[in-house]
């Protein structure tokens, strides 16, 4: 269930970059930023979140684990 | 001459750090250390090189270039996708890819497929078509440094001399530093572009008198459409959301997957990765939207007049009279420009380092092919065996000057802006290989011979695209140049700015025929052994 919903999420997210509803508008937020630039920005900060909420509930961790019993100890040589 | 004094301390700032102050080993040197740092990189050190080597000239300097002939769509277009498609790439992949890494002891990307497929000359043939793919990127590197060193010294260093400073500079610390001082540079520089946008966006500002009236001033002008998206396809930018797929593919970026101790680093990497995109690329492409707005600048007047010039009577032109107003009309120097216009001279100075910082990307490329040939060839047929790991790693840095200096005579004879070269032919062609990444790791069925099936693939779509840029001129700016209908619709066409596939960039085609061939291919044909098999996916079935 967590797996499809965070699947779900990075799929929206990508549509979400489709951005055509600001397509034609050059409207300035704050007066000086166009729209499209702005709902871009904010894109790139869904998406840190984003990667925060794949980092958090589905960390590969098990590949850790592997690499731990394969080779005890040589974690530390360098 | 003040910026360009402080832009020479700066590189040789760089020089110290990457050849003296982490050079740890003495004696012996060991393949794995010079060429992965031991596989010993920390969290903070793993974090900004990985991202620094991933922003190359174009992200300030073809960035900025970019949005003053084109607008804001230039970070929906590169940016805000990267920041979505490279983390989770780095998220799903790179981490199996250190994981194997630390597992089997694999080096380079070649390595694991040679393993996984059971294959050799297969893996040599990729490794050729990466390499080749690869060496357009080492070439923007010093063709950024030359623009940014002759654009600081106000003309006085040659577009050559500074592409050969900046040549050199870098040889130098790779070849002695290794990927220790690589990586150590590459944070040096990574947490100085990072504040070059912040501060070159607050005095570019203060120097206009805020961004407000300028913004309003082009909102009402002609020069409207650059604040909106309208002249762009959405196909087109729909094309672009593929383009980042390839930077997971980047030899250099896996290689820089193995270099971390422990596989928790890559957590900060994958999270920070879109805001750092952001804190870049934001102010760039602001500020090369805005350089329209200047109208004291000789220089910007002079491409807005041949962009102007190119738009109203390019159709009537010869296709190399277009060509001298593109290049005219190109903005690479543009940030350059609005920084000798408003900054005081040692901020100029500063920030331009910042700009160099960037610019000299180069350096993990070119370590990076160093370390494939001496691991995919030299040492896969027999090298390593018989002369040992000593001379593998002298190997490794004559390969760096041999490499250096090709690309330094291409980039002196290359006409094609920064952006072009780099979109159309290094990063397309690195996307399309992306498939062989996922199915390697992901895809149980996957064989050899849908692997080699891709690299032809992908071999051919590049030499394709570049040959009929080549042959077919681009037009004016407007229409395409229709080679090829399908039922009334454009299934071929020459664009003002490279080639569209049913409106889409050849990016897109080229990766989907990828994975089409890969799956196709892979269905009728022997698969690994099944041993080879449950090392990568263990007993059960996938």
């Amino acid at each position: 269930m967590k797996s499809t919903l965070l699947v779900i999420a990075v799929a929206a997210l990508y549509i979400l970059h489709q951005d055509i509803w600001f397509w034609r508008s050059s409207y300035l937020v704050f007066g000086f930023i166009p729209i499209g630039l702005f709902y871009q920005g904010m894109f790139s900060v869904a998406a840190s979140l984003l990667m925060w909420l794949l980092v958090t509930f589905a960390w590969p961790s098990h590949l850790e684990r592997e690499i731990e019993q394969t080779k005890p100890g040589e974690d530390e040589r360098a | 001459m003040i910026p360009a004094t402080v832009v020479f301390l700066y590189l040789g700032v760089v020089l110290y750090i990457g050849i003296f102050a982490f050079r740890r080993t003495g004696g012996k040197e060991k393949a794995e250390d010079y060429f992965l740092a031991g596989r010993s990189l920390g969290p903070f050190v793993f974090l900004f090189s990985l991202f620094g080597t991933n922003m190359t000239a174009f992200a300030i300097l073809g960035s900025s270039g970019h949005a003053f002939n084109n607008g804001i769509v230039t970070f929906g277009l590169m940016a805000s996708s990267s920041g979505l498609v490279i983390p989770l790439t780095i998220f799903l992949i790179g981490t199996r890819m250190w994981a194997l890494g630390k597992k089997y002891g694999f080096m380079t990307p070649v390595q694991m497929f040679r393993d996984r497929w059971e294959c050799s000359h297969i893996g040599t043939m990729i490794f050729a078509v990466q390499a080749v793919l690869l060496v357009p990127y080492i070439i923007i590197g010093i063709m950024g440094g030359g623009t940014t060193l002759s654009a600081i010294s106000g003309g006085r260093v040659p577009f050559w001399f500074g592409g050969a400073i900046v040549a050199m500079v870098v040889m130098s610390y790779v070849f002695f530093g290794g990927m220790r001082g690589t990586a150590w540079v590459n944070t040096f520089q990574t947490v100085l572009f990072l504040c070059f946008g912040v501060i070159a966006l607050v005095v570019i500002g203060y120097g206009m008198g805020g961004f407000g009236s300028a913004a309003q001033a082009m909102q009402n002008s002609p020069l409207s459409y650059l604040l909106t998206r309208e002249r762009i396809s959405p196909y087109y930018f729909f094309s672009y959301t593929f383009i980042p797929l390839s930077a997971i593919a980047f030899p250099h970026i896996v290689i820089f997957c193995l270099t971390a101790k422990k596989m928790a680093q890559f957590k900060k990497t994958v999270i920070f990765y879109p805001v750092c995109i952001l804190a870049i690329w934001l102010p760039c492409v602001f500020l090369g939207v805005m350089a329209n707005r200047v109208a004291d600048v000789p220089q910007i007047r002079a491409k807005q007049e041949a962009r102007r010039t190119l738009a109203t009577q390019g159709r009537n032109m010869e296709p190399e009279q277009r060509d001298q107003l593109r290049d005219q009309a190109a903005g690479d120097d543009v940030i350059m420009l609005l920084l000798q216009r408003y900054a005081p001279l040692w901020l100029a100075g500063l920030l331009g380092a910042g700009i160099m910082a960037a610019v000299m990307a180069s350096d993990s490329q070119i370590l990076a092919l160093s370390t494939m040939f001496t691991e995919d060839v030299f040492a896969f047929y027999g090298g390593k065996r018989r002369f040992g790991e000593t001379v593998q790693v002298l190997t490794g840095r004559i390969f760096i000057v041999l490499i250096t200096l090709f690309a330094y005579t291409i980039a002196l004879q290359a006409p094609e802006s920064i952006f072009e070269l780099a979109i159309q032919y290094g990063f397309s062609g690195f996307a399309a290989m992306s498939p062989l990444l996922i199915a390697a790791l992901f895809w149980k069925g996957s064989t050899k011979w849908g692997a080699l099936a891709v690299t032809v693939w992908v071999a051919l779509t590049v030499a394709a695209v570049a040959i009929f840029q080549e042959v077919v001129p681009a037009p004016a700016p407007g229409p395409s140049t229709v080679i090829w209908s399908v039922g009334g619709s454009e299934a071929l066409s020459r664009t003002p700015g490279g080639t569209a596939v049913f409106g889409f960039l050849p990016v897109v085609p080229m990766v989907l025929g990828s994975a089409l061939l890969m799956w196709l291919v892979s269905l009728v044909t022997r698969k690994p052994a099944q041993s080879t098999l449950a090392r990568y996916f263990g007993g059960g079935n996938q």
